[in-house]
This record gives structure tokens, C-alpha cells and sequence, in this order.
């Protein structure tokens, strides 16, 4: 597999280099799909678990639906941060990308977008369930997906920097934990405070915008950081 | 003179003299340490006249504050390093990064805590979700970070660049997230507490305040001295220099035995 | 005397922060004094033996 992405890249231009590591890693995905389904389902338990510990009325299980659906998609995006590169270290294909003549964060990028496709954007489809699963009205679950639409993409783009820098270290999976959700918190921040917004009738767009911003900041920035990780850890 | 100057920069910033130069400054700075303290404590307790309002618990402010600054600071100041080290491949700058992290989170730590013990006499909780002390809560969650990993990693050249990779991609968050912070307060309309004493501070106990801050600096110049002595040591063991220097003391220490 | 220890009945407040600080800043020196000195045994140690194979 890591050969097609290996011979496009050499011959090809960079968007060829960039497309051969999104099939490749989207193909490797559903080759195990079972990694990807236990997040999701570590996804709904987490929500699921919140009537059972705090309360099954609806009134108050409103009032915190949005921010228990997002702090589920936190750690739901964090237990799929492992994979993003730990294989690919492993086989030494890892080492193969750095060598190619792209710029590494281009190549990050592509594995970026198919970790999200893979881990972020089910998490987006998945939340209307929830939401209503908490008592949530239409318009609110309609909002609760658009930021997390906007969200997701930016905890996977964070997340993989956290990666890249943990990438065969002992205690790794923890340790990304540590490292990357207090650089969560403003997204949780800004996400909730949407939708929160829009349920009590105020102006929301505030919100997405910030969070607008904060996923082109993120797609600027930390395939740079992400793709010095990795030339550190692989060195 | 600046030619001079850079040559000077560049002669201490070999581990190898940087070593012997740290021993010499680490009792001066201690000294400052000492005197500034004494003089800060006498005036926070002796000088600074009650708080008419909050009674005698504010004197916990002239540690609170200056422990929070110094949190802050010492936080930017590790990211400097980082950057130094990591774009100039300084090695000292790595080493001064990670010398510096243990220091900052305790004063972190400490900012809370004190904190903490100023809130319940002031506001009645130990604990309130405000700004100030949830980003404090943050600040010290990217210290651990820093500190895990590198202590998670074996080889001390990859930890050093890891981490500093690590403390610039939080020195860029730091501001996002104060702000975030910042508007999820006012939004919830938590306690919002400031342990300054607005416009109406006395210039004493302003005074008193800025004398303790610049004596947990030059506490923290001081501590930082030593640990990267130590580090310098460990992660030049292979250098002739290191086998020289600990190689004529375990001579020295056998001879006094004898 | 008792009164200055008192601080107008604030005075645990004030002393468990002002002990606790004074405690984390004494722990770190000799944690730091003891670190430092045990990486000189243990690199003194690897010099002796390397001399002596030599």
C-alpha cells in the first residue's frame, strides 16, 4: 500500500503525493474497521453514561447536552489519535514520507483529513442521535452539528501534532492526552458557547466565526509543527 | 564592544563554560534571594497597614501575585529558550527549557493554592471557576505536559527538542486560550475576582509586592542555576570536560578521606 | 505575639499559605542539591571505572 503512495509521490506532483496518502490510509481504515467503530461507540457510552450518573431529567439533561456531546467528542477524538501515525512508524514507511520530495506537512495534511473523515466526521453525524437522546430541540441539534463540523477538524489537526510528538514513546497514549487536551479547551469553549447561545435566542454567529478562524489557524500551523514532530521522533 | 560582546555570548553558551560561570553566579543570586525576601516579608507584614476591607487575609497577595507573574513568566521565558534551541540549535537553551519547567509549575501550583486560601476568608470558596485562576488550571496542566514528556522519552537530544517543540505550540495557544477563558467567564457571569487591589493600592503594599516578585525571580534564577548544573552534567557525561572535572573530585574525595 | 499569629482570625488562611509556599520552595532546594549530587556519584563512578580499564 505504502508502495502507491511511495511511487505517486516520486513521479507525480504534490496534489498526486497528497491523494495517494488519503486513499491509502482511508483504504487501511476500513481495512480495520474495528478500531474505528470502538471510538464511536466509546463516543455514545460516554454521552449514554451522563442520565445514568447525573440525572434522566430531561430539564436538566438539556442544559448540559451540549457540553457533555463535546467533551465525548474530545475523548472520543483522542482515543483515535494513536493510529494516525503509530503503524506507519512501526512498518518504517513513516521514514520512506520523509524523504520524499513533498513537504512533509502537505503529506501530514492528507492524513489529517483522512483521520477525520475516519474518526471526526462520524462523530458530526452521529451527534442529532445524541442530542435528542439529551433532550435537545431541532434547532439546537442543527447548530450542535455545525460546530462540531467546524470543531472536529481542528481537535484532529491539534491532535496530530500531540501524535507526531508522542510517536513511539512509552506510555504514549496517555501521555497524548496530557499534551493535547488542555490545547482543546478553547474549541470546547467556543463550541458549546454556540450552542448555548443559540438555545437561549442569542446571536451565534460570533461563535462560528471564532471557530471559523480557529480551524483555518489550525490548518495553517499545525501541519508545521506536526511535520517537525515527526522528524524529531523518527530521527 | 559588540563584537566583543558576541564573542562572550558565544563562549558561555558552551555548556562546557557555561558550567563554572553558573557556580559562580548561584550564591550571588542567592544572596538577593535572601536579602530581598527579608526585606519583602518584613514590609508585607510589619509595614503594610490592614486591609480595611478584607481584614488581615490579603497579606496573602504579596505571595499569591508575585507566585502568579512568575508563572507566567517563567513560562514565556522556557518557550524562548525553546525557540533559541530549537531554531539555533543552542544546546544550553534546550537544557535552560527544561530546568525551568520544574520551577514553573510549582509556582503555578502555588498561585492556586494560595490562591485558593485567599478566596475562602475573601469570598467565602476555596474554589471559583474565575478566569484568572481556570487559566492558572491550564497553565499548570501545559507544565505537567512539558514535564511528562520528557521525562517519557529516553534519549535526552530527542526529549529536549520534543518538549520545546511542544512549549512553543503552547506559548502560541497560551493567548487563545486566556481568551477563551476570558469570554466563557464573563458569558456564565462567574465571581469574577481580581486579587489586585484596584486604583486605591497603597504604594506600600504595591512596594511590597514588587520586592516579593523580584525575590521569587531571583529565587527561580538561582534554583534554575543549579538544576541545569546538573543537567549539563548528565547529558554531557560522554565529554572529556565532565570526566576531567568528576574524575579530579572523586581523587579529592578519596585523599580527605584518607 | 499570639496576637500577630492570630492576623485578626485569619491567620490559618495566612499561615498554610505562607508554609506551604516556604515548604515547596526548601523541598526543591535540597531536591535540586541532592538530584545534582547524586548524577556527580554516579558519572564520578563511570569515570573511575573507565580510567581503570584504560
Amino acid at each position: 500500500m505504502s508502495d502507491g503512495v511511495l511511487t505517486s509521490g516520486v513521479q507525480g506532483g504534490l496534489f498526486a503525493a497528497w491523494r495517494a496518502m488519503l486513499v491509502r490510509d482511508l483504504t487501511l481504515a476500513m481495512r480495520r474497521r474495528a478500531d474505528v467503530l470502538t471510538s464511536l461507540f466509546v463516543f455514545i457510552i460516554v454521552v449514554s453514561l451522563f442520565p445514568l450518573g447525573v440525572s434522566p431529567e430531561m430539564s436538566v439533561l438539556r442544559g448540559i447536552a451540549p457540553g457533555v456531546i463535546w467533551v465525548a467528542a474530545l475523548l472520543a477524538t483522542m482515543l483515535s489519535l494513536g493510529r494516525m501515525f503509530a503503524d506507519d512508524h512501526q512498518d518504517g514507511s513513516l521514514e520512506q514520507m520523509l524523504l520524499l520530495p513533498h513537504p512533509l506537512s502537505m503529506l501530514v495534511l492528507g492524513k489529517v483529513l483522512a483521520h477525520w473523515l475516519v474518526s471526526g466526521l462520524p462523530l458530526v453525524l452521529l451527534s442529532p442521535l445524541l442530542g435528542m437522546q439529551l433532550g435537545m430541540e431541532g434547532e439546537a441539534i442543527g447548530l450542535l452539528m455545525v460546530t462540531l463540523l467546524l470543531g472536529t477538524p481542528v481537535l484532529s489537526l491539534i491532535g496530530a501534532t500531540g501524535a507526531a510528538l508522542t510517536l513511539g514513546v512509552r506510555g504514549g497514549g496517555v501521555l497524548v492526552s496530557l499534551l493535547v487536551l488542555p490545547l482543546y479547551i478553547p474549541v470546547l469553549i467556543i463550541g458549546t458557547g454556540a450552542v448555548d447561545a443559540g438555545i437561549s435566542g442569542m446571536d451565534y454567529e460570533g461563535h462560528l466565526s471564532l471557530l471559523g478562524a480557529f480551524l483555518v489557524i489550525a490548518l495553517l500551523t499545525t501541519p508545521l509543527a506536526t511535520a517537525a514532530a515527526l522528524r524529531i521522533s523518527v530521527e | 564592544m559588540a563584537l566583543k560582546d558576541s564573542i562572550a555570548w558565544y563562549h558561555f553558551a558552551a555548556p562546557k563554560n557555561f558550567y563554572p560561570l553558573a557556580g559562580k553566579m548561584i550564591p550571588w543570586f542567592w544572596g538577593l534571594t535572601i536579602v530581598l525576601l527579608l526585606v519583602g516579608l518584613y514590609l508585607s507584614f510589619f509595614v503594610a497597614p490592614t486591609d480595611y476591607k478584607q481584614g488581615e487575609s490579603y497579606r496573602i497577595i504579596f505571595i499569591h501575585v508575585p507566585a502568579a507573574w512568575m508563572s507566567m513568566l517563567i513560562y514565556l521565558v522556557m518557550a524562548t529558550y525553546a525557540i533559541i534551541g530549537l531554531a539555533w540549535k543552542v544546546r544550553l537553551a534546550d537544557m535552560m527549557a527544561s530546568a525551568l519547567a520544574p520551577t514553573g509549575a510549582m509556582f503555578t501550583f502555588l498561585a492556586l493554592w494560595t490562591g485558593a486560601f485567599w478566596g475562602k476568608p475573601t469570598w467565602g470558596t476555596y474554589w471559583v471557576w474565575d478566569a484568572r485562576l481556570t487559566s492558572e488550571l491550564i497553565l499548570l496542566f501545559l507544565y505537567i505536559g512539558f514535564i511528562s514528556l520528557q521525562s517519557a522519552i529516553d534519549d535526552p537530544r530527542r526529549a529536549a527538542k520534543a518538549s520545546s517543540l511542544l512549549a512553543i505550540v503552547g506559548v502560541i495557544n497560551l493567548p487563545i486560550i486566556y481568551f477563551s477563558v476570558q469570554w466563557w467567564n464573563t458569558l456564565h457571569q462567574g465571581a469574577s475576582v481580581s486579587p489586585t487591589m484596584a486604583p486605591k493600592m497603597a504604594t506600600i503594599m504595591l512596594t511590597a509586592m514588587l520586592i516579593m516578585t523580584v525575590a521569587f525571580w531571583m529565587y527561580t534564577i538561582a534554583i534554575v542555576l543549579m538544576r541545569v548544573r546538573r543537567i549539563i552534567l548528565e547529558r554531557e557525561r560522554q565529554t572529556t570536560w565532565v570526566m576531567e572535572l568528576l574524575g579530579d573530585e572523586t581523587v579529592g574525595e578519596k585523599d580527605g578521606r584518607k | 505575639m499570639s496576637e500577630f499569629f492570630a492576623m485578626g482570625g485569619h491567620g490559618f488562611y495566612i499561615w498554610v499559605s505562607y508554609g506551604v509556599t516556604a515548604l515547596f520552595m526548601i523541598t526543591e532546594v535540597i531536591a535540586v542539591i541532592r538530584g545534582k549530587r547524586t548524577v556527580e556519584k554516579r558519572l564520578a563512578r563511570l569515570a573511575r571505572t573507565l580510567s581503570r580499564s584504560e
